[in-house]
């Protein structure tokens, strides 16, 4: 083994990335149990620690751009930086989804609450699990796994689907409730984004591992046999 | 005329020690190849077979086919001086003729297989020196100066001035740069892009990115083996052959 420094360096940066992932996922985690609850103490939780995530985001694009202008990087190195650099603004907008999140809820407390029929902590769960999964694929360079997680997209997508309907509904015969429906609603679409960048830190894991970019397939078109 | 390298299970020895082992390449016409590996892997032997350079050396020997165009360079009755008028070759350390001024040193090719006409020699001599970049700063000087008294990075140029006098089809350069400050060595990455348009080049480096910076295409040699071939961006971002990936990483090497 050569190179024994940029590979620390290399190794430094995974580390940081998965410390950074997991705050994003436990931010998220807590802004949907702020939800649960209607609490606004955790919610003002999740946007105190926001500040974390986005200091551990300018940490990580230090060390990358470091990486790419001193060691000049090579093939899988490459491929595993230029990954980290796009996982890392992912998993900021992950947190951004969080606070998001944290704010409606914080908006929700002082509301009529609807009666929707919606169940936004499975959606939270699906979500989260995928962000999850992501980030485990990455740290066991688990392409498979990350291809997994693509699959699981369009499930999200048709629940937010299903509660655009729902709101719509709501607000039209419940229209004292209209502005709590409207939270929902947009927690949904927060929830479908962070569903989103899960499944573009999957593709930019695969683009690491495999050296192949599978963004923006058609629709239907399979996965297997990417590689 | 077509100028592309087409090389058929070449094996070569040092003695009884084989330093090559049944490479099959073909380098394509007017496009620059690196050749790159760790040391002793066999790529400046490599290079040295394409020309003949290598049987100029005690004991050794070389077998196998090697064209250029309609030329086969180890075919009966070929002879290495009409290989190499053809092939032309730049090595890592500058190496003009020191004593001879600018001119002679561009001109001595030239010279040598008996060119008789003055006034177009002084034409060759100032499109050569125009080609390897060199004109603009030593065109005052070219007979009052000697090629000795350029900096390294001019008398690199020179020499491959020097080398495209002959009007080659090909350009063998061995770690031109190697011995080169950045500044220099970027003057001679812009001259190789430039050269590649009009000639096959080949060049050998030890610098990985100065393979990517300047050649379409790349060979990875390893222990005498060529392991890998194919377009540079592939061979510097997606590898096939692990152990090709291993070297350009450093994990190994």
């Amino acid at each position: 083994m050569t190179r024994t420094r940029f590979h620390q360096g290399l190794d430094d940066l995974k580390q940081k990335l998965l410390a950074m992932g997991g705050m994003a996922e436990q931010a998220v985690e807590r802004a949907i149990r702020a939800y649960d609850n209607r609490d606004i103490a955790v919610c003002e939780l999740v946007l105190r620690d926001e500040a974390q995530i986005n200091a551990a985001e300018r940490e990580v694009d230090e060390l990358s751009i470091d990486l790419l202008a001193m060691q000049q990087p090579m093939a899988v190195d490459l491929r595993f930086i230029i990954a980290c650099i796009k996982i890392n603004s992912d998993l900021e907008r992950v947190g951004d989804q969080a606070v998001n999140i944290s704010e409606r809820v914080m908006d929700m407390v002082a509301q009529t609450r609807s009666t929707l029929n919606v169940d936004i902590p499975r959606m939270a769960s699906l979500s989260i699990n995928m962000v999850r999964d992501a980030l485990n694929s990455f740290l066991t360079a688990n392409a498979e796994m990350a291809q997994s997680v693509l699959e699981r997209d369009d499930l999200v997508d048709n629940m937010n689907r299903e509660i655009f309907e729902a709101a719509d509904y709501a607000m039209t015969h419940q229209v004292e409730a209209h502005r709590d429906a409207l939270d929902t609603l947009i927690i949904a679409r927060n929830l479908e984004r962070v569903a989103d960048h899960a499944t573009n830190i999957a593709e930019d894991v695969i683009f690491w591992v495999r050296g192949t970019d599978v963004r923006h397939r058609a629709e239907g078109q399979t996965l297997t046999g990417s590689s | 005329m077509d100028a592309g390298i087409h090389v058929k299970d070449l094996n070569a020895w040092f003695g009884s020690t084989q330093a090559l082992h049944g490479i099959n390449i073909d380098m394509p016409d007017k496009q620059s190849t690196a050749i790159i590996g760790p040391s002793g892997c066999g790529k400046s032997t490599f290079v040295r077979c394409l020309n003949r350079m290598h049987e100029t050396l005690p004991d050794t020997r070389v077998d196998g086919k090697v064209t250029v165009g309609d030329m086969e360079i180890y075919g009966k009755g070929v002879s290495a001086v009409s290989v190499r008028r053809r092939i032309g070759m730049v090595f890592q350390k500058p190496n003009p003729f020191p004593t001879m001024s600018i001119y002679d040193n561009v001109a001595s090719g030239l010279k040598l297989n008996g060119y008789p006409n003055r006034s177009e020699l002084d034409g060759i001599v100032e499109s050569s020196l125009k080609k390897a970049a060199l004109w603009e700063e030593v065109k005052d000087d070219l007979k009052k100066k000697s090629g000795a008294s350029l900096s390294g990075g001019q008398q690199q140029r020179l020499c491959i001035a020097r080398a495209l006098a002959v009007e080659p089809d090909v350009l063998l350069m061995d770690e031109p740069a190697s011995a080169l400050d950045p500044i220099s060595t970027s003057k001679i990455e812009d001259l190789i892009f430039e050269l590649k348009k009009q000639y096959t080049v080949v060049i050998v480096t030890h610098n990985m990115q100065q393979a990517a910076r300047v050649a379409e295409f790349t060979a990875f040699f390893l222990m005498g083996n060529m392991v890998e071939f194919d377009k540079t961006e592939k061979m510097f971002t997606k590898p096939s052959d692990k152990r090709t990936e291993d070297y350009i990483t450093g994990r190994f090497g």
